[in-house]
């Protein structure tokens, strides 16, 4: 799913428009699907990267209220 | 009468502190000028010529009356129209959000700005809800080079970049997600200081990707960033990553020279993917500071790509409803990226995020054995506006979202930076970034002040 050569981007994006009720016009649609094949590629060398289970995301959460 | 436009900020305020102009010849030499330019530049949206009036006049009242006026007083400044300014629509670079209601009260650096004396001008042009590197905008034009007008200033504060470099405004604020501030100083030539994240207050700015965004201000001299700095620090109740109350002042250390600082050039990733005036850009500098040895920013690729994928999944979310509603009143293209974002899976954005406390871990470590890191601010000089693509080592890539791959993995952490212009002999400037630890802008500023008073980086107007 996560490879982008063997992604479907095309069919890929259409069935999450629908699902999401995104819009995605033939006017759109080719950039809209560049776009996902770049992030495909691009996230690779994210999802590649072993990290632990333990490891923490960078935004911390404070119990205190900075701003309501 | 001086040529008020050309002078950086800290003179007008020296010369209106002493009575060798007043802050309204200067608000009004200014104002002249943007009528005569900003349209032709895309540089203003909104002109606050009667607030800037009335200030000025104040501050002159103040001086008649002798007080001791405050640092910026009568400098002009005016801010990119993500920043509130009340009274005004906060366009976010954005036609949807011309139907909101105007700001009700300023953005807190606005109004920090103007207690230390600032004028305002008004709000400037920029790339769509700042999702750009380009300064192009479908609405309200694309924001042209002064030094060129047939390049980019690059964005997405490209109307902050072109008004500085124009002499529109001595200093103007932007934002910088990505490179924001980085990219059109590099590509109008000009010093922009993008600080540590948190590190100057965003309430009352319309956001992007909170996990990224940072506010800053670009000018045409390193002392009117750190009188601007100075005069915008605080920690800010209203923005809930802006919490260092202590952060230290930056103008008294400038004039500290290069004693003790232990500069080094970063190496791998920022060696590949630019182009020959980029990388000769970095050597001017290294030779200049000194800086021999290399470091390595350990996954830098990596970063640039985590940071991609937090944009588009926080920016998409952003503007969920309104991608949803109103996708035909968006600019091409910022909407086909977000409508892409919308679709991405949401376990690459915590990957993303876990990575991002993986890499800020091992850049900080390296600041044990250095005090700052050189990079390229961006691949090549400023673009054509309507360029879509450029040629790095070999490959054609597209221009839009290429522009920030050295920017891109600094922010990523919030490290400050300090972009500082290098001109060729001939034809269009570039940046060099100054990176330092978080907190510690004052050594960027002090190493960029003194490669200013060499005369190895300068800024200057376009005219």
């Amino acid at each position: 799913m996560n490879d982008a050569t063997s992604l479907d981007v095309k069919a890929y994006a259409e069935t999450m428009a629908e699902a999401l009720s995104l819009p995605l016009t033939p006017e759109y649609a080719p950039q809209v699907e560049a776009n996902i094949a770049l992030a495909f590629r691009l996230v690779q060398l994210v999802l590649d990267f072993p990290l632990h289970d333990e490891a923490e995301p960078a935004p911390v959460f404070t119990a205190k209220v900075m701003r309501i | 009468m001086s040529q008020w436009t050309h002078e950086p900020a800290h003179e007008i305020a020296k010369a209106v502190r002493n009575g060798v102009a007043t802050a309204r010849q200067v608000a009004e030499q200014h104002l002249s000028l943007i009528a005569a330019l900003s349209d032709g530049l895309c540089a203003f949206t909104d002109i606050t010529a009667n607030r800037a009036l009335a200030k000025a006049d104040a501050i002159d009242a103040a001086y008649a009356q002798g007080q001791k006026l405050p640092p910026l007083a009568g400098a002009p400044f005016a801010v990119k129209n993500l920043f509130n300014v009340s009274g005004l629509v906060t366009r976010a670079g954005a036609k949807i959000n011309r139907d909101y209601a105007p700001a009700s009260a300023d953005a807190t650096l606005v109004a920090r700005m103007e207690a230390a004396g600032a004028v305002l001008l008004g709000a400037l042009n920029m790339g769509e809800y700042a999702y750009d590197f380009t300064g192009r905008n479908a609405h309200d034009g694309h924001a042209r080079n002064p030094h060129d007008t047939e390049r980019m200033t690059g964005g997405s504060s490209g109307g902050s970049g072109g008004a500085a470099a124009a002499g529109l405004a001595a200093i103007t604020l932007g934002s910088d997600t990505n490179g924001s501030i980085r990219v059109p100083a590099s590509l109008c030539g000009l010093f922009g200081l993008k600080p540590s994240y948190g590190g100057l207050s965003r309430a009352g700015t319309f956001p992007f990707i909170a996990s990224l965004d940072h506010v800053g201000p670009l000018a045409r001299s390193v002392k009117d960033l750190a009188l601007a700095y100075d005069a915008m620090r605080g920690a800010d109740p209203l923005d809930p990553v802006c919490t260092n109350g202590t952060a230290e002042p930056v103008t008294p250390s400038l004039e500290g020279g290069l004693t003790g600082l232990r500069i080094k050039r970063a190496g791998g990733y920022f060696t590949r993917m630019g182009d020959t005036q980029a990388f000769a850009a970095v050597d001017t500098i290294a030779r200049a500071l000194g800086a021999e040895a290399s470091i390595e920013l350990p996954e830098a690729h990596r970063a640039r790509a985590a940071a991609f994928i937090i944009t588009m999944i926080e920016g998409s979310s952003l503007h969920r409803d309104r991608i949803r509603e109103r996708p035909q009143d968006f600019d091409p293209e910022v909407r086909d990226r977000l409508i892409a974002g919308a679709m991405l899976p949401g376990d690459w954005y915590v990957k993303a995020q876990k990575f991002r406390r993986w890499y800020q871990a091992k850049v900080i470590e390296l600041f044990q054995e250095t005090d700052l890191i050189l990079a390229p601010a961006t691949p090549t000089s400023a673009p054509l506006v309507d360029q879509k693509t450029f040629v790095l080592d070999g490959q054609t890539l597209p221009v839009r979202p290429n522009l920030g791959i050295f920017t891109q993995p600094i922010s990523f952490i919030g490290l400050p930076v300090v972009a500082v212009p290098v001109w060729p002999a001939q034809g269009m400037p570039i940046g060099v970034q100054i990176i330092a630890a978080p907190g510690k802008e004052a050594l960027a500023l002090r190493a960029a002040h003194w490669l200013e008073c060499q005369g190895i980086v300068r800024a200057k107007v376009a005219h």
